[in-house]
């Protein structure tokens, strides 16, 4: 009764965590990246605050629009919610954990690219069409990839439950293994896919020819595009912790033991941090690749993960 | 290599120009304004979209410098987006042609409430250098309402960083 209602504690602790987190964590990359080339750049909070702009204005929607481009801002965030509410963020153990699984992530987290990009089609702009067939062929490439590295946590570990993967590598049991490094890179190249970061898309471009996720967003306003934006921030944060609790598990605390979470947030807090750095600095010093070479790229990640699973078949045999 | 450019750079820290405080004046009389249409403060975050109605891209040269390391436009809580229906300020420079002026109107059209219209140059604001002529329709204010004005031809940098900054501080308090 007792771990139960604790559980759900962690649970109501780690949507708040993630929700208050997911804006700032958008802002101090913004920020590292303008100190690394020489600007003071916008403070932390301004992200938070550009959605609190947006919420104040009045929706512009275009007459040729459907129900479908009404629906699909609170679609695509409830779904990337519901993903945010099953990863874990310091505390294993919440009251999610039974339904944490893996496959589940995938698809919530599909669901809310599919509602985006039916509705970048349904105004019948071309930015639109354009974005959404990238982002689809994309995510096409980068899929696989995320199956290949949930396939093989799954024989590793024996569950596709994340929680479950998440306590088993915080034991360290499986000491470091090839088929892990090769899984964490795979899972690193399919987050900056999926949250179109450089190289694969430009979070900061202006240029339509250029555009990924932005094209498919470019006709909605006001409190639409608060959701939206909301929801990219919510998965940038997701992601970040979906690496840090598969790959840098240690110090997550249990969700029935209360007094051990504090030190568990603050630890989850650094990994975001070490996270934004790193990836601040990887984009500034890299350029954007051509749309046509994206592919090319996500088919490395695809055989990296590849190369896990087989790995893993040959150092366990077929037994 | 990239990477030493990189490091150089934090070491030297920002090379940003300090900023001095906002124009008071411009900021108070647009507070005021805002007040009496009884208009709806947006915060310290304002998104800026450029309308180019025929200018020489003289001015263009000058806005874009806004988003350089010397005067970055984005730590006062500005920045630039890609469509009218992101923006909350519309940048109109140029005369106004005849052929941009259904498109200056439908952009405003596009761009969602509240809004303000600045326009830049001495081209947008009366016609400039291009007055008289058969071709415009004369001055940004022949086919939207103005708020702000920011003359020159074309407008220095900090000229225009002034004007900006007095309608962030106009909406953030
Ligand atoms: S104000 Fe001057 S610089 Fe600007 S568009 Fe007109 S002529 Fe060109």
């Amino acid at each position: 009764m007792v771990s139960a209602l604790l559980g759900l504690l962690a649970l109501v602790l780690h949507l708040a965590l993630m929700l208050a987190a997911a804006p700032l964590l958008t802002g101090l990359i913004r920020r590292i990246k303008a100190r690394l080339v020489g600007r003071i750049g916008p403070p932390v909070t301004q992200p938070a605050r550009d959605l609190l702009r947006l919420l104040r204005k009045q929706p512009v929607v275009s007459e040729s629009a459907s129900w479908v481009f009404r629906a699909a801002p609170a679609t695509s965030f409830a779904a990337t919610l519901a993903a945010a509410a099953l990863v874990p963020s310091f505390a294993l153990d919440m009251s999610t954990a039974p339904f944490a699984d893996l496959l589940v992530v995938a698809g919530l987290l599909a669901l809310s690219r599919a509602a985006t990009a039916l509705a970048a089609l349904d105004t019948g702009t071309a930015f639109g069409g354009i974005g959404a067939s990238r982002e689809m062929t994309f995510s096409a490439f980068a899929e696989p990839a995320m199956f290949l590295v949930i396939y093989t946590l799954a024989l590793l570990v024996g569950t596709t439950n994340l929680d479950a993967i998440a306590g088993v590598l915080r034991e360290g049991a499986l000491g470091l293994r090839v088929s892990l490094g090769l899984v964490a890179l795979t899972g690193l190249v399919v987050a900056i896919a999926e949250n179109g970061r450089i190289p694969v898309d430009n979070p900061a471009t202006h240029l339509e020819l250029t555009m990924v996720h932005e094209a498919m967003v470019l006709e909605y306003s006001g409190r639409h595009l608060a959701l939206i934006e909301a929801g990219a921030m919510l998965r940038l944060l997701l992601w970040a912790s979906l690496l840090a609790a598969v790959f840098a598990p240690f110090g997550m605390a249990n969700a029935d033991a209360p007094l051990r979470w504090l030190p568990a947030i603050g630890l989850w807090a650094v990994k975001l941090g070490l996270l934004a750095a790193v990836l601040a600095l990887f984009e500034t010093g890299t350029a954007k690749m051509r749309v046509f070479r994206v592919p090319e790229f996500l088919g490395i990640a695809v055989l990296l993960g590849l190369l896990a699973a087989i790995f893993l078949f040959i150092s366990q045999g077929f037994a | 290599m990239v990477w030493n450019r990189i490091a150089r750079t934090l070491r030297a820290g920002p090379l940003t120009e300090p900023a001095g405080a906002a124009d008071e004046a411009t900021a108070h009389a647009l507070a005021e304004r805002l007040h009496a249409a009884s208009q709806a403060r947006l915060g310290r975050s304002l998104a800026i979209r450029q309308v180019d109605a025929g200018s020489c891209n003289g001015c263009e040269l000058e806005i874009h410098m806004l988003n350089s390391v010397v005067y970055d436009l984005e730590r006062f809580g500005l920045h630039f987006v890609a469509s009218p229906r992101h923006a909350d300020v519309l940048l109109v420079t140029g005369p106004v042609t005849k052929s941009m002026h259904d498109a200056l109107l439908r952009t405003h059209g596009a761009t969602p409430d509240p809004k303000w219209v600045v326009a830049v140059g001495d081209c947008a604001i009366d016609g400039g250098v291009f007055k008289g002529s058969y071709a415009i329709t004369g001055g940004t204010d022949s086919a939207v309402p103005v708020d702000l004005t920011i003359r020159g031809c074309p407008p220095s940098p900090a000229a225009l960083l002034d004007g900006l900054r007095s309608l962030v501080e106009a909406n953030g308090r």
